[in-house]
């Protein structure tokens, strides 16, 4: 990290750092050169218009992608060539935009799954049912339950995650990353698809998500939700950095609002 | 309900043999029983991780060829001057080791195979069960090639105390069938509702958020494969030991082909499916022998196949469940809703 970016850092302890990434496809750069780090408890957000570049960087981040040049390091470890679920496991856990259930399960039986981390145990002790799995067992059904009425979906728990609205599968999808524990969530367009309450709803649940202590970065178009929950904000244009600042600074930036609005508006 | 179902569905497999004499529909329960296992083993991949292995019976025969040579002895040539003798074993060691060395299979054409997945399975699948049959009728030496492997002893287990048990009779190859098969019912039950049973789940549904939360796709998925071959390789033991005589043609396609046909007819991803599915298919040719030409029967059976997945394309597992939605533990909506309205 150059010595520039380190000073722009709050106090907090930076928990995921994006270094000089770089990520090419064919002759298409789809990201030129991203740095930008989040620290332990923030929110950040990545926005930018279509086509900027946002969902790759989260590909890249979690290991969808293996980046063109650069580096992600995760509370000091690099991310260089691991595996998704291997970076699952270092607590960065992702929400994806479209697909974010498993559609043929009820509510309940995708947070299990969603479990999985916590519930690894030996295949044969699992078959021969010892109480040690049975407890974890009733363990896992427990918490489920638990996350299931905390992100608001108590309702709709036996139901098929399939059969709910989109605003609600989002929740599906959250309820699942965070079964996953993570120390870091990545959640990409949670509200797009959602109604305004359905909007201020979720913005309550992020922040209460960062009450819990993870930290988040999100990728969203919505600007109103953006500015009234991000503590920082990072704009992409183009497959780079044009400005990165609290809301208020994100606001007023000049170049944010070409971006966004076009030249066209200094005449208008 | 679904319990009681259960153990009346076994009470009931178990009594057959106490009206029904007749050693020919006897023999036919018994290998359709081995069937119903080498299907149940499918499903496990097919039905439960979405992977269509069409070389499944390579385990199968595997299994048989490995039990049978355990248990007769062999004696082999190898390159470079090793000469292998084995004495023959108790056909129980036989069974241990089909299992054994089918899981392995599971597990090579699993790491193999499952980078890729889908299509590029199948044909893997396909090709492992032709160079295994290709093995099977030209290693003489060891197989005897088309000359089968004859003389193969009855399955025989030793209780400690009581002596040996010989499983020389089709009653006694009955109960044995039906064990195994009840055994590995509770096995696969227990494996899919387990969190390794989720994880198969989530891979099937959705594979990229399954991969986000953790989950270990190869791991998983070569898993699946292992005790899925183990137990074919069981089954394929138990037919070598019951039949008596394997030749090649046991690897031959369409033996693959009619698991799964069971599995999808019966319903893939429902445990009882293949089992439903399997007795069905299984033995439509013996009700179908005495009243029509061999001809008549293969049309009568295509014809089955074709009505069932056209009125209930799921299988028939999934349809009765549907039909009877109390049966179902986990409710698709619309149940749900009604459920709740009647007990109010």
């Amino acid at each position: 990290m150059t010595a520039a970016a380190a000073l722009k850092q709050p106090a907090v302890k930076t928990a995921l750092s994006v270094d000089k990434v770089a990520m090419h496809f064919g002759g298409l750069v789809a990201i030129s050169d991203m740095t930008f780090s989040v620290g332990e408890g923030e929110i950040v957000s990545l926005i930018g218009p279509n086509g900027a570049g946002k969902t790759t960087a989260f590909n890249v981040v979690t290991g969808f992608l293996t980046p063109t040049h650069g580096d992600v390091t995760y509370r000091g470890q690099s991310l260089r060539g691991m595996k998704p679920q291997a970076i699952a496991d270092l607590g960065l856990i992702r929400t994806f935009q479209r697909t974010s259930v498993f559609p043929n399960d009820t509510v309940y039986d995708n947070v299990l799954i969603g479990l999985h981390r916590r519930g690894r145990v030996g295949v044969l002790p699992s078959v021969l049912g010892l109480p040690r799995v049975r407890r974890l067992e009733a363990e896992l059904k427990q918490k489920a339950a638990e996350l299931v009425e905390w992100v608001g979906l108590g309702r709709r728990a036996d139901d098929l995650a399939g059969s709910l609205s989109y605003g609600e599968q989002r929740l599906v999808g959250v309820a699942l990353a965070l079964a996953a524990e993570p120390s870091m969530l990545l959640l990409d367009e949670p509200v797009s698809g959602m109604n305004a309450s359905e909007t201020h709803t979720f913005v309550q649940l992020i922040r209460k998500i960062r009450d819990r202590g993870i930290t988040i970065l999100l990728v969203e178009h919505d600007m109103p939700m953006v500015m009234s929950v991000s503590d920082r904000i990072v704009v992409l244009n183009y497959g780079r950095i044009i400005a990165e600042g609290t809301p208020d600074v994100i606001r007023n930036d000049p170049a944010v609002i070409e971006a966004y609005l076009g030249q066209g508006v200094k005449h208008a | 309900m679904k319990l009681l179902l259960s153990i009346v569905v076994v009470a009931a497999l178990a009594a057959v043999p106490l009206w029904l004499s007749d050693p020919y529909l006897l023999n036919a329960l018994i290998t359709t029983g081995i069937f119903v296992i080498g299907a149940m083993s499918l499903n496990l991949l097919l039905g439960f991780t979405g992977q269509l292995s069409l070389g499944h019976i390579a385990f199968f025969g595997i299994g048989a060829y490995v039990s049978a040579l355990t248990s007769l002895g062999f004696s082999v040539s190898l390159p470079f001057g090793l000469h292998v003798v084995h004495e023959p074993w108790p056909p129980l060691a036989g069974f241990a080791i089909a299992v054994l060395v089918s899981g392995l299979c599971g597990y090579l054409v699993g790491r193999l195979s499952f980078r890729v997945r889908g299509a590029y399975f199948v044909i893997v699948t396909i090709s492992f069960a032709e160079v295994v049959r290709l093995v099977a009728l030209n290693w003489v030496e060891l197989t005897q090639g088309p000359l089968a492997l004859t003389s193969i002893p009855p399955m025989q287990v030793g209780f400690p105390g009581l002596g040996e048990f010989v499983f020389r009779t089709k009653l006694h190859n009955y109960y044995l069938v039906l064990g195994v098969a009840v055994a590995c019912y509770l096995l696969i039950a227990r494996l899919v509702r387990s969190h390794v049973g989720r994880a198969m789940r989530g891979l099937m549904e959705n594979e990229t958020l399954a991969v986000s939360i953790g989950i270990d796709v190869t791991k998983t998925l070569t898993l699946a494969a292992v005790v899925s071959a183990g137990i074919c390789g069981g089954a394929g033991s138990l037919y070598a030991h019951y039949i008596k005589i394997i030749d090649p043609e046991v690897f031959a396609f369409i033996n693959t082909v009619t698991m799964v046909i069971m599995v999808i007819t019966g319903g893939k991803g429902t445990l009882a499916g293949p089992v439903v599915g399997g007795l069905i298919f299984g033995l439509m040719p013996v009700a179908l022998r005495p009243v029509m030409a061999p001809e008549a029967q293969w049309i009568a059976y295509g014809s089955a196949l074709i009505v069932i997945l056209f009125i209930m394309p799921r299988g028939i597992v999934p349809a009765l469940m549907q039909w009877f939605p109390r049966m179902k533990p986990v409710t698709a909506p619309g149940f749900a809703k009604r459920g709740v309205e009647e007990s109010a």
